[in-house]
């Protein structure tokens, strides 16, 4: 045969670059005019949101539980100032001394005050009403309940109309809202990781069926199902890869405007939501687990079309 | 010589109707020039379809290369299907290629390196005539190019077997002239060709080349044993030259 060069190819160097890509490009592209990136763009801007709740809710939950097992708040109304004061300090005296006890703190009366203003108005001091004295106590973390119970009847005896509240017992309904909430976004998590593979499975097997003709020939040239699989595997990891990070970082930006509008609520309970370091590293786990998972349900719907036939 | 392809009592049926292809039965040999001619719908396409892997036999024994291919996993079979070219009557070529990376397909699919890709590619490319089309979608090429694209694909991987449904059907006398001159010289090389066609000057043009005749799905000489050409009743046409070796 007569070797020439051919003036429309070309050189050596750049065909190796052309070539390797000819050989990546035996499906037609055309990957961002399908649906299929976007798609996986708004899966993973919902999945990276529904982790990141669920994370924060987890870590709320723990937060939530280390600040108030063995928590008492003791509430003192007394109508005689002097008296409740009087109360108040011999309380904290007694309670200092005892062995359950780790810390206390007494609630300062101007942040009850700041507290009550909502409700009784600027004007509150003209009110005659007596405003209870407020004690925080910290239990040591071998008190468990037998300290707790030492403890409520050294303060009855001093106060027997002081109220003794365990912090545990009135939070545990917003512990369980928060458990329940959490496990709502690990469920949402995992059904769009199940939507994800759904959208995926679907997607391959349209391009499948799109391609027939193409994956015939080169079934008939000798091509063997993983090769082929391979090609709709690559198409659907570029695809996800650029849905994932879509998402992914419209979810931060959502995340941040969040984390921001809760700093500013100034609610302790939305600052114990926070989302710590590690779920921080966590979250981009999620859209590259998203390229794996389309990979994988691409490959698998493909190799499975295939073995249909000869 | 050893044989390469074994047909034995094979049956072809395509869902509940009649056979498509009764009882064949017979052997080739590698290295042989085979034509296969017989009146449309006779089975022609349908047999070749059996050689180049894309039906199995409803029934009977094919062997390919010494191996039973009826029982054989669907896994062993890209390999054997790597060892044999196919040129279709459609011509199948893949729509959003070009003309070289049409022609490259069998290369990339045996997993050539690139580097030894062009210089093979490129010398198919100027020998069928299509040196500057080499960039060509097949939509842009006429039907005799299409095919020309579609034999130096399948000739490209110098295959142990040639299969070719009606290859010459597009083009002029001195392109098939020319193209059958390309299998010849594959032929020299050990590849054993099976051309399907009804251009009996073709047949005539090569002077070793056996000839098959189906008629309604069956092989007309009941004792399976091949036949030469009858060359003393085609006459080709002047125009015709015995090619020149390549």
């Amino acid at each position: 045969m007569n070797a020439r060069p051919l003036p429309a190819i070309a050189a050596p160097s750049a065909m190796d670059r052309t070539a390797k890509a000819a050989r990546n490009r035996l499906l037609p592209e055309g990957r961002l005019a399908g649906p299929m990136p976007w798609v996986i763009a708004i899966m993973m801007f919902l999945t990276v949101l529904a982790s990141a709740a669920g994370i924060g809710l987890a870590q709320g939950v723990k937060s939530l539980q280390a600040q108030l097992t063995g928590r008492l708040t003791i509430q003192l109304v007394e109508p005689n100032a002097a008296r409740q004061a009087s109360l108040a300090q011999h309380i904290t005296r007694t309670l200092r001394s005892s062995p359950y006890v780790r810390s206390m703190q007494r609630v300062p009366e101007a942040e009850l005050s700041a507290q009550l203003r909502p409700w009784l108005g600027e004007d509150m001091g003209a009110i005659d009403l007596p405003v209870p004295a407020l004690i925080d106590v910290m239990l040591a973390p071998e008190a468990g309940e037998a300290g707790i119970k030492a403890v409520r009847a050294a303060i009855v005896r001093i106060a027997p109309q002081a109220r003794i509240d365990a912090d545990a017992s009135f939070l545990a309904p917003v512990e369980r809202l928060m458990r329940s909430l959490m496990w709502l976004a690990a469920i949402l998590v995992l059904m769009m990781v199940l939507a994800t593979g759904a959208v995926v499975v679907m997607a391959a097997r349209g391009a499948h069926d799109a391609n027939r003709e193409t994956i015939g020939i080169l079934h008939l040239l000798g091509s063997t199902d993983v090769q082929i699989a391979r090609l709709f595997q690559r198409r659907m990891a570029l695809d996800a890869m650029f849905g994932g990070a879509l998402g992914f970082v419209l979810a931060i930006g959502a995340l941040l405007l969040l984390g921001e509008r809760m700093t500013d609520t100034g609610s302790e309970l939305a600052g114990l939501m926070s989302l710590p370091p590690w779920g921080w590293a966590i979250l981009p786990l999620v859209p590259m687990a998203g390229v794996l998972l389309a990979m994988a349900a691409a490959r698998t719907t493909v190799r499975r079309s295939l073995e249909r036939t000869l | 010589m050893s044989t390469i392809i074994q047909f034995e009592n094979v049956g072809l049926r395509y869902g509940p109707g009649a056979e498509t292809l009764s009882d064949i039965h017979f052997s080739l040999v590698a290295g042989g020039f085979y034509f296969l001619t017989g009146a449309s719908g006779a089975g022609k396409t349908s047999l070749l379809k059996l050689l180049y892997l894309a039906q199995r036999p409803s029934r009977g024994v094919l062997r390919l290369f010494g191996e039973d291919v009826v029982m054989m996993p669907r896994q062993r079979l890209p390999g054997f299907r790597r060892r044999i070219g196919v040129v279709f009557q459609d011509f199948r070529l893949v729509g959003h290629l070009s003309a070289y990376d049409n022609i490259a397909l069998p290369l990339r699919v045996a997993g050539m390196a690139e580097k030894e890709i062009f210089e093979p590619v490129s010398e198919m490319l100027e020998w069928v005539g299509l040196g500057d089309r080499a960039e060509a979608r097949p939509e842009t090429l006429s039907g005799g190019e299409q095919q020309r694209v579609a034999i130096a694909r399948a000739v490209i991987g110098r295959p142990d077997i040639l299969v070719a449904d009606e290859p010459t059907g597009n083009v002029d006398p001195d392109m098939a002239q020319r193209l059958i001159g390309l299998f010849e010289a594959l032929n020299r090389l050990g590849t054993t060709i099976v051309i399907a066609t009804h251009d009996l000057p073709l047949i005539s043009m090569v002077e070793r080349a056996q000839m098959m005749r189906l008629d309604k799905g069956r092989l007309i000489d009941p004792t399976g044993s091949l036949r030469y050409p009858p060359t003393s009743s085609v006459t080709p046409p002047a125009s015709y030259e015995m090619p020149t070796p390549i």
